[in-house]
């Protein structure tokens, strides 16, 4: 198992939004997080990543427990991010950007970077070989230069992925990365995501294009106001009764 | 220390306290309408004073006070008129600087009106050796009046927050700024509203305390980091709360010069204040969820 | 590589300036300006450190003239404080073994053993340190007006602290400030006929905190801190220790400003109280968002501009007025700094009238 998450619960003035969850993912799997607005599949990203801590319950990274470590610390150990709301660095180009994700593998501090020591020069060069590796992987290379923040948008979510792949993590956490996407994109969102996994890198991701996920998810956890209601393959996931009542629930709330 | 002593230091810290939660007050108004703390509230307790001061010299005392209020009140609605309104969504560091920038620049006019003397209105009623006496402890009747205007402005605060249109449209803004707009308020005037509304509660306050503090060009910065402390003691954005924490703060420095020089008095309210921010940034009645969900 | 190169060049025309700017000051006769350019340039130093804290790691500090103030007194007091009284102790008799304090007599001739100033200045630099890192923790978990507020607490108690300890010297601060020898003939004094030597080593050290500051711009730790700027959550999550970062970044800038007080008491042979208080510290903020927040050589010009024309007085009795309103002026029309087209063609749009939208 390369994440464990035992009896995770946060709760924000009284409303709990992530309640009493277990669940695990195996090693070189994509596995998916659904669930109507609101569920706290977002929150549940949070207390992985270390952005929030839990109230209570355990995080397991391997055999390593990594509950309420801070998040530099947790990407450190091997686990990266997304974002649902893009944050890419402004005022930042996309070669840079990335680099920030290679930030882990470099170690020049503050008095090496003001005395500008020869060593770092090389390390410098070795960070931005890995960034440009990485957006060569993700078909970046030609927008190196320019700003982050004028790319189109699609480019913009793959360029979030970049940075999180930069930090070689073996356990990607994508929240929504099809957000916003259209069909097309979406279809090469699946593609990319896929290709992460043959890299052998561990995919969690939270979506709600349910194309999408069944077409890409080994397994799919599905929560409704904060708690589990089902965890299993795909297609038992369609299946199960209690999803479609929430889904459908949800759909009759909506009309 | 004898019981009479422990008194004094009590009514003494009152005092203080009161106008301190005043200058809270003053805080979270405006706070409240925009999420903006202004730097330069100190200043309308200085003008307050200062304008006041300036009048009584051909003045009766009630038209000198009334005159410098509506003049502080001009200022405070001219502050938001000129340099606030037109801004589009300023960050939050371009707003410290900007009210910081107005706060030195009320300050200079004012050094250059009226130069760096001390001043202070004459006492409402009787006298510096005028006292009354409860049971023991001497107390000024100035003393009374402050307390007495600054409650009443507490309490009036709160009944036209609650019970007029006008005030239930400010609430409104500061619930919802945009749910307000729709529903035909115009959050402009009630931004410039809160301003003249925190200007004015100032320069009273900074009129009925001239007699006993006294009042000078600069003594606003020190007022404005007591009056933030105690919005912070109380709840950022909470009446109740900077009451209750202008009293504590006023109390703990009138008793600090029993413990360490008077130089030090200043000093104290900023420890308290780093203190808070440290340990429990959303007050004694805040709630911290509300306060991470507001950006700050 | 190439852009360190690049980085470099400025500095090096700025040396060749300098030292063109001291020529045409000696045949002009006009070399009692030396004076407050020495001033100011120690003044910038402070400045570009605070640079680096609020344009880069983006992190506002109203309490720098405290961090000043920390370097100039401490090195005032150990430097003026007669030990003469205590110099039979065992620990006294070791330091002055170890050539740790100097003898001289005041002006009524009195004898007087007091620290060494370079041991003097390097206690005041190392306790700056120390204060800026136990501040720091607590202070940095703040954002927005808590974190300015906090930072302007903290500069009124170093105010009030100087103003109201007879160590300190209360209103009157502390003069007497005994020349520092850094090495050979090289000292930091007030002396006149010191006054080119002191403008260059003013114009050193200035020199060197900018080389330092570039480079570290230019590295990993200077794309990280504009990471944290940009998106603070987000770099977090790549990895990179946001409060590390802005800790260190506070203490590096509180050390620039102590290294500055520390030079510039010695060279004006006493420090006061007016150094501490808070118009100071809001001066350098100002200073810093005209120079354009995040620009090195942007706050260098200010800082020197600035600040030389208040110590020439040209701003009368409106100094503390003209930094206010500068302030006002910079954050209405030009948040990111003056230096930029978006502002005069903003000027250019207000002249013709046109009005901006409220949001």
């Amino acid at each position: 198992m390369i994440l464990q998450v035992e009896d995770l619960n946060r709760s924000f003035g009284g409303v709990q939004a992530v309640k009493d969850v277990s669940f695990t993912v195996r090693e070189g799997m994509i596995k998916a997080v659904i669930g109507p607005n609101g569920a706290g599949k977002t929150t549940l990203f949070n207390l992985i990543s270390g952005t929030l801590r839990p109230d209570s319950g355990k995080v397991m990274l391997e055999d390593r427990e990594i509950t309420g470590l801070p998040p530099h610390r947790i990407a450190g150990m091997g686990i990266a991010r997304t974002f649902q709301h893009i944050r890419l660095f402004p005022g930042m180009t996309v070669l840079e950007n990335v680099m920030i994700g290679c930030h882990i593998h470099g170690k020049a501090g503050f008095l090496a970077g003001m005395l500008n020591l020869p060593w770092t020069w090389k390390e410098e060069r070795r960070l931005m070989e890995r960034a440009c590796e990485v957006l060569g992987f993700l078909s970046l290379d030609d927008y190196m230069y320019n700003d982050a923040l004028s790319l189109p948008y699609g480019q913009q979510r793959i360029l979030e992925i970049a940075r999180a792949l930069a930090v070689g993590p073996r356990l990607l956490l994508l929240d929504e990365p099809a957000a916003g996407l259209n069909m097309r994109e979406t279809v090469q969102m699946a593609e990319i995501i896929r290709k992460i996994k043959e890299q052998g890198i561990t995919v969690l991701l939270v979506e709600h294009d349910m194309s999408l996920v069944m077409n890409i998810s080994d397994e799919v956890l599905v929560l409704s106001y904060g708690e589990k209601i089902a965890d299993d393959l795909p297609l038992r996931v369609q299946k199960d009764p209690e999803v479609i009542r929430v889904y459908l629930g949800e759909e009759d709330a909506q009309d | 220390m004898s019981l009479e002593l422990l008194l004094q230091y009590i009514v003494a810290g009152l005092t203080y306290g009161i106008i301190y939660a005043i200058v809270a007050i003053g805080f979270n108004i405006i706070y409240n309408t925009t999420g903006i703390i202004n730097f330069a509230q100190g200043e309308f307790v200085m003008l307050g004073g200062m304008i006041a001061v300036s009048f009584n010299a051909f003045l009766p005392l009630p038209l000198a006070i009334l005159g410098a209020v509506i003049i502080t009140m001009i200022t405070g609605a001219l502050m938001d008129i000129i340099f606030i309104r037109w801004l589009r969504s300023p960050s939050v560091l371009r707003m410290i600087i900007i009210t910081i920038g107005l706060s030195i620049l009320i300050r200079e006019v004012a050094l250059h009106i009226w130069g760096e003397s001390v001043r202070a209105l004459p006492y409402f009623t009787g006298n510096e050796i005028t006292s009354l006496s409860f049971g023991g402890v001497r107390v000024s009747p100035q003393v009374l009046w402050t307390v007495g205007v600054c409650s009443v402005m507490v309490a009036g605060l709160s009944l036209f927050f609650r019970y007029t249109m006008v005030g239930r449209k400010m609430r409104a803004t500061s619930d919802n700024r945009n749910a307000a707009l729709l529903c035909g308020i115009s959050t402009g005037n009630m931004v410039t509203l809160s301003f003249v509304l925190s200007a004015g509660i100032g320069a009273v306050a900074g009129c009925v305390v001239s007699p006993i503090t006294y009042t000078q060009y600069n003594i606003g910065t020190g007022l404005a980091i007591k009056g933030f402390t105690v919005a912070i003691l109380g709840g950022l954005g909470s009446s109740v709360g900077a009451v209750v924490g202008g009293l504590i703060l006023g109390i703990l420095e009138s008793f600090s010069i029993w413990v360490l020089p008077a130089a030090y008095k200043d000093a104290i309210a900023i420890a308290i204040l780093l203190l808070i921010l440290f340990l429990k940034p959303s007050g004694l009645f805040g709630k911290s969820d509300v306060m991470a969900l507001k950006e700050f | 590589m190439r852009r360190n190169v690049a980085g470099y060049l400025p500095v090096g025309l700025l040396a060749i300036l300098v030292f063109i700017l001291q020529v045409v000051l000696k045949t002009s006769g006009k070399e009692y300006f030396l004076t407050q350019i020495t001033m100011s340039v120690y003044y910038s130093i402070l400045i570009v450190g605070l640079c680096i804290l609020m344009g880069y790691a983006g992190q506002i500090s109203l309490g720098h003239a405290g961090f000043f103030a920390m370097g100039g007194y401490i090195t005032a007091v150990l430097t003026t404080f007669n030990l003469l009284p205590y110099a039979d102790l065992p620990v006294m008799k070791i330091m002055d073994m170890l050539g740790m304090f100097s003898r001289w007599q005041d002006l009524y001739g009195t004898d007087i053993m007091s620290v060494r100033p370079i041991y003097a200045g390097i206690f005041a630099v190392l306790f700056t340190i120390v204060a800026a890192y136990l501040i720091g923790i607590p202070v940095l978990k703040l954002k927005g007006h808590y974190l300015a507020m906090a930072t302007l607490g903290f500069g009124i108690i170093i105010y009030r602290v100087v103003l109201g300890t007879p160590l300190f010297g209360e209103a009157d601060g502390i003069s007497d400030v005994p020349p520092f020898g850094i090495i050979g003939p090289l000292r930091v004094s007030g002396d006149m006929s010191e006054r080119v030597m002191n403008y260059y080593i003013a114009w050193g050290l200035l020199l060197i905190g900018v080389l330092f500051l570039i480079n570290l711009v230019n590295s990993r730790v200077g794309r990280a801190l504009r990471a944290i700027h940009g998106a603070e959550d987000a770099a977090n999550a790549m990895g990179v220790d946001t409060s590390g970062y802005k800790l260190r970044t506070f203490i590096l800038s509180a050390v620039y400003a102590a290294v500055a007080g520390v030079f510039l008491t010695h060279y004006n042979g006493g420090i006061g109280p007016s150094e501490a208080s808070v118009m100071k510290s809001v001066r350098y903020v100002a200073i810093v968002a005209i120079g354009g927040m995040a620009n090195i050589w942007g706050a260098l010009v200010m800082g020197l501009g600035l600040n030389f024309l208040s110590l020439r007085g040209y701003f009368g009795s409106y100094d503390d007025a003209v930094f206010g309103g500068i302030l006002i002026v910079i954050m209405l029309f030009a948040p990111e700094g003056p230096l930029r087209r978006e502002f005069f063609s903003r000027i250019m749009g207000l002249v013709r009238g046109e009005k901006e939208a409220r949001g």
